[in-house]
């Protein structure tokens, strides 16, 4: 077993529905002990075995179920899957900072865990002294923060702020100073959940060329991450779950495309019955890829088409129908598909199909949500809200340092083109 | 719940391998200390002690001297209403020492017992992303408070001068007494602390229960007041043995510490024993619950 750094059987991480939702009181502990017996009485009459009645399955949530894979020392291996797919579940296990429900893990190494960026910081105390204490909490030794103590302070370019209390940084600053204390940490074993995500383009090219470093020098890293492109320039291998279960493990490109076509299973079509009572109405939506393949995940560079079908019953004057695209609330598109002729057409009874495509490249990466309406300018008939949701990943592009990352500020890729002429 | 020790977890493969290996595994009901890493990360409790001491008089302007007014407008009070209005007996000291004495070690107490109940809801954002041992975390809050301590102290020795009162000969047997203050505070803060993550009740009780057990300790009044036969059973209370003697190694007050004492060491011990293994019990759960 000389080469394993890190060994994962069977894990499980089972979580009561509403554990973290709700502080539990006493009241509630007095009243669950004063009606336990009266269950036991309920499930005995009933011919339920108390244990059976105590876990009901459906109290109970699999946040990780038998996820099992090695990592060997040197290697780099990337944890992806969807919000909730357990990924972050996966690391708190092996950053012991949570026990799981069943299964085990070895680690063989200096473990060293960045579930963020900045853990133990105090705002009242100084740069210097965040230093120390943040060094403390990840486990380097006070000699070791010594040594590196002015290599930290050069990555995080706060020289002149380093006797400051940080209540006063900025959040760049405070980000920064955050990073370096962690890119500095020197264990075997490097457990990394999205702290890339920080800082502004300059630092965080810095920080993925840190991480590069990391990987050169032959440390084992694990690396959550939804950063696609990330995960495909630093890592070896890949591990996919998704609602707890490992779907995947392998090579990165493999590993991505099963993540695609997962991705895939929300419904990319919609229908509808017609109703008679309108003069025109939708039978159906579809999303597909430029190649005409039905899906809901996109890569950036990738067109997307909304194809709407509907019936028109009775000569319709001004029949315009529209798609609106939202992301997190906001209405990024708002478009008809009227836009483009000078004057509204009247449409004969008859079946119709309209595509609207949006081009790639201009979306960012992210879940949008399709909201389809047709009417008239005078009279809405129909408008289905959320009637279809995508998602555009980063995967044939590394954003890291792009403009159109998908925490940067700003809502589409910009279309704007730049152009530096030097004049001296 | 599945059998933790599933095949393929056989604990006996943590044998033969190297001491950085670590084995993770299902919560289990009986945890050992561990004392040897809560040793290896005595950095960390250093940095703690050092980050609360900072920290707590930041953006005051009294500072420090917060931690003689506390005791002493404390024994102010306590003098005009216990020690002049009620007329309580002293022991034959003026009262204002005779209740300073006793304020003295019980401030410690209750604010290292508030301090290390308070620390793991406190820090959760440490529980939640980063592994060390949880034990760090209630030792220094409760560590903390010997600061203020020491400089509450300084007005002690200050009005036994102003009295002229000389410290009996039995004066290092304090750092015992305060030994017994701490170890009955972090004791009943590991506790607390692990209830706290569940039940946040803890946290509005506790004020109450400092009250009462202000009450119940010779604080306001000698322990001569307590009728003989009663004397052990009142020493279940440690804290009564700390006070009583505080004022017999300072003030030659009191007898000596005898049967008292050992079942005041006795229940201290019960609680932080007790309390050490509820709490690495319940510490495989905070990071869910807290």
């Amino acid at each position: 077993m000389g080469d394993i750094a890190i060994r994962v059987e069977n894990l499980g991480k089972r979580y009561r529905l509403g554990q973290r939702l709700r502080y539990r009181t006493f009241r509630d502990a007095v009243s669950g002990v004063l009606s336990a017996p009266f269950r036991g009485v309920h499930s005995y009459l009933s011919g339920q075995r108390p244990s059976e009645n105590a876990q009901k399955s459906d109290d109970f949530i699999w946040a990780l179920k038998e996820v099992s894979f090695d990592v060997k020392h040197g290697e780099a291996i990337g944890i992806i899957g969807r919000n909730g797919a357990g990924k972050s579940t996966l690391l708190k296990i092996l950053s012991r900072i949570t026990k799981p429900s069943e299964g085990c893990a070895e680690i063989h190494g200096r473990v060293g865990s960045l579930l963020e960026v900045g853990t133990g910081f105090h705002p009242e105390l100084t740069g210097r002294e965040n230093i120390y204490l943040n060094g403390a909490v990840l486990g380097i030794k006070k000699w070791e923060i010594g040594r590196k103590f002015d290599g930290i302070v050069a990555f995080a370019e706060l020289d002149k702020f380093i006797d400051t209390p940080v209540k006063h940084y900025s959040t760049g600053m405070y980000m920064r100073l955050a990073f370096a204390v962690a890119a500095h940490l020197e264990s075997e074993i490097l457990l990394v959940d999205e702290v890339l995500a920080v800082g502004d383009a300059a630092f965080q090219k810095k920080c993925m060329g840190k991480m590069r470093e990391v990987g050169r020098e032959g440390r084992t890293v694990v690396f959550v991450s939804h950063n696609m492109g990330a995960i495909a320039e630093l890592c070896d291998r890949a591990v996919l779950l998704d609602q707890g279960r490992q779907i995947a493990d392998g090579d990165v490109a493999g590993t991505l495309g099963a993540y695609a076509r997962l991705s895939g299973l929300n419904a990319p079509q919609a229908q509808y019955s017609p109703d008679s009572s309108l003069p025109s109405s939708i039978i159906s939506l579809k999303l597909c890829n430029q190649d005409g393949v039905e899906t809901c995940a996109f890569d950036i560079g990738e067109g997307i088409t909304v194809s709407i079908l509907y019936r028109v019953a009775t000569r319709l004057r001004g029949l315009q129908l529209t798609v609106t695209v939202s992301r997190n609330m906001v209405d990024v598109i708002h478009s008809f598909d009227t836009d483009d002729l000078t004057e509204i057409p009247d449409r004969d009874p008859g079946l119709y199909r309209v595509d609207y495509t949006i081009p790639g490249m201009f979306l960012k990466s992210g879940i949008y949500s399709i909201r389809v309406g047709a009417g008239t300018p005078y009279k809405l008939f129909q408008d289905f809200e959320s009637a279809l949701r995508f998602e555009i990943e980063e995967r044939s592009i590394n954003t890291h340092m792009k403009g159109y990352r998908r925490g940067r500020p700003g809502h589409v890729i910009s279309p704007g083109v730049w152009k530096t002429t030097k004049l001296e | 719940m599945k059998d933790s020790q599933d095949k393929d977890c056989d604990p006996l493969r943590e044998t033969g391998v190297a001491m950085s290996t670590v084995l993770i595994k299902p919560p289990q009901d009986w945890v050992p200390l561990e004392l040897k890493e809560l040793w290896e990360h005595r950095e960390i409790f250093s940095f703690l002690i050092w980050r609360d001491i900072k920290v707590r008089y930041k953006q005051t302007i009294l500072g420090a001297g917060w931690a003689v007014l506390q005791p002493f407008f404390t024994m102010i009070v306590f003098s005009i209403i216990f020690g002049w209005l009620a007329r309580m007996p002293s022991d034959g000291v003026p009262y204002p020492i005779f209740a300073y004495t006793a304020l003295l070690p019980w401030q410690l107490f209750v604010r290292s017992l508030t301090a290390s109940s308070n620390s793991i809801v406190a820090n959760e954002s440490l529980i939640t992303k980063v592994y060390f041992p949880r034990l760090v975390i209630p030792l220094s809050a409760t560590a903390a408070g010997v600061l203020d301590f020491a400089i509450a102290s300084v007005v002690l020795f200050g009005m036994m001068a102003y009295y002229h009162i000389v410290p009996t000969s039995a004066v290092w047997m304090l750092p015992l007494f305060v030994l017994l203050a701490i170890a009955t505070a972090f004791g009943v803060g590991l506790w607390l602390s692990a209830l706290n993550v569940q039940y946040r009740d803890v946290g509005h009780a506790l004020p109450f229960l400092t009250q009462m057990w202000l009450f119940a300790t010779p604080i306001v009044y000698p322990s001569s007041l307590i009728p003989e036969q009663w004397l052990a059973l009142y020493g279940l209370n440690p804290m009564s043995s700390v006070v009583e003697g505080f004022r017999w190694a300072l003030l030659g007050t009191g007898s000596k510490p005898g049967p008292m004492l050992i079942a005041s060491a006795s229940a201290a011990f019960a609680v932080l024993i007790s309390g050490l293994y509820y709490f690495r019990k319940m510490e495989q759960t905070f990071a869910d619950a807290v």
